[in-house]
């Protein structure tokens, strides 16, 4: 079968979904007092800063963020080849009792989440953590549901679902199938 | 992604310029760890490093076990100047018994120039050389560009200073390649009796006196004179050597004026450095220590990553 790519979200779908999501964040979290966002990288960063701009839209005011890399903390970290690169951890805020929205951009088997939440912990014990991701793929290996979801993409294991944000052209989901 | 392509770190001599950048690059991550609320990340659970030392070293032993441990890896302490070797083991019945214990890393420090590759020969692990006589020190050459780095803002070209006793000193032999690979001009000064032989050998310049060693430097690196080498007449006293080569204020007015000094501790001081540059804003001393645990963190993770091949427990999506 030959491979096939389709653009399933484009610049202006992901601008409302973003939008969605913030929306939905908000009247969830009844506010933004205690509320902050938390990109998991890399794919997740660009995706907090667009929602705190929606946020910051709708309320005047923009809520902290902060961003985790989840090397450390991967459950095959010690015999994943190659080792990654690692990242900046930068969490310049308490967590404690506050609401987290952890954020990324494709959501799949839920191992990355799991490993964002044990990372999150060590930085004190929020009062909710959440979860907002801009596309849902199915395939979870771990019992772990999106709070907020931009979109649901039905594709099968071996199809592959690229988020292009802030990067070269325009803003994109690309689903590749089959080849 | 470029894989770390080494399963032991013995010398500083067979690392690229990039993978020493590789290095420092990962131990940045891991200085935040130490940081944190939380001092420990879950890293290498389940993973067993051994720390091997036949010469007393509280410093380095507590680096490693503290970096050992703040991956969640299992860490043993074995002082062999204490057990084994005064009963009679040989090194190579101490590797089959370290063999069994079927350890990830071993970090070993020995008084023997050469032990640690004898090791990494003969114990299926990852070998980390932690000081072997007065052959090596990677790590601690590591951890000072690290800080370098740090405080500099960068390790390209910059003039260091060794100053003291070059001769037993595993620590500037390993500072002087690894400055080298980054176009540092790496100067060496102190008495005749205390520089290597085979100086020349080191590609550094060579200084008889310390003004004119420390003119223009960026970093100022004192090394400890280490008495208990100091077999002989090396020196007339210590007196006369703090006088001609100990690093003071009036010293550290010559190197650039924002030159930082170092020492890979303990410090002997009123000997080697004085109090006033010890405990001056220029000193990067504890900088040191605290850069120390994020590089040999760094190592750990880069080596023990792939030090055994068992089956990987999922993909991360």
């Amino acid at each position: 079968m030959a491979q096939t790519q389709k653009v399933v979200l484009d610049a202006d779908a992901i601008r409302r979904s973003v939008r969605r999501v913030a929306v939905a964040i908000l009247e969830a979290t009844s506010g933004i007092e205690d509320l902050t966002l938390v990109g998991i990288r890399r794919g997740g960063v660009a995706i907090a800063a667009r929602i705190a701009e929606e946020i910051a839209e709708a309320e005047g005011k923009a809520p902290p963020i902060g961003t985790v890399d989840i090397s450390l903390y991967r459950d095959d970290a010690a015999t994943a080849l190659p080792n990654p690169k690692i990242g900046p951890t930068d969490i310049p805020f308490d967590v404690s009792g506050r609401h987290v929205v952890l954020v990324d951009d494709v959501l799949q088997s839920g191992r990355t989440v799991r490993a964002a939440i044990e990372c999150l912990q060590d930085y004190g014990r929020p009062a909710r953590v959440w979860l907002a991701v801009l596309c849902d793929r199915g395939g979870r290996e771990l019992p772990i549901a999106p709070d907020f979801v931009g979109r649901t993409i039905e594709v099968d294991e071996r199809g592959r679902v690229d988020v292009w944000i802030d990067a070269a052209g325009p803003d994109r989901v690309v689903l590749t199938e089959g080849g | 992604m470029e894989t770390f392509a080494h399963r032991h770190l013995l010398d500083i001599e067979g690392l690229t310029r990039s993978e020493v950048e590789r290095i420092l690059d990962t131990a940045k991550a891991f200085f935040e760890v130490s940081r944190r609320p939380v001092r420990k990340v879950p890293t290498l659970r389940g993973k067993t490093v051994i720390n091997l030392f036949y010469e007393s070293s509280t410093r380095t032993r507590t680096s490693f076990e503290l970096a050992g441990k703040r991956l969640s890896a299992d860490v043993i302490n074995m002082n062999i100047s204490a057990s084994s070797v005064s009963k009679g083991e040989t090194l190579q019945d101490t590797c089959r018994t370290l063999a069994a214990m079927h350890p990830d890393v071993v970090v070993i420090r020995h008084w023997a120039a050469g032990a640690p590759n004898y090791v990494a020969s003969r114990i299926d692990c990852s070998v980390i050389n932690a000081g072997d006589g007065m052959h090596a020190h990677p790590t601690q050459a590591l951890l000072d560009a690290f800080t370098i780095r740090r405080h500099r803002g960068t390790l390209e070209n910059l003039v260091v200073t060794i100053c003291g006793d070059v001769a037993h000193s595993r620590v500037a032999r390993s500072n002087a390649n690894l400055l080298k690979l980054f176009g540092c001009e790496v100067r060496v000064v102190g008495p005749r009796t205390l520089l290597p032989a085979a100086v020349d050998s080191l590609g550094v310049r060579v200084y008889d006196r310390l003004d004119e060693a420390l003119e223009g430097a960026d970093v100022v690196m004192v090394l400890r004179i280490q008495s208990e080498r100091l077999e002989g007449a090396l020196l007339p006293s210590l007196r006369e050597y703090a006088r001609t080569f100990g690093i003071g204020a009036k010293a550290m007015a010559l190197a650039k004026p924002d030159a930082i000094v170092m020492h890979p501790g303990p410090m002997n001081r009123g000997v080697e450095i004085e109090s006033e540059v010890a405990d001056s804003d220029r000193s990067v001393v504890l900088s040191q220590v605290e850069s120390g645990v994020a590089v040999r963190m760094a190592l750990l993770y880069l080596l023990a990553g792939e030090a055994t091949e068992s089956p990987a427990i999922g993909e991360v999506g």
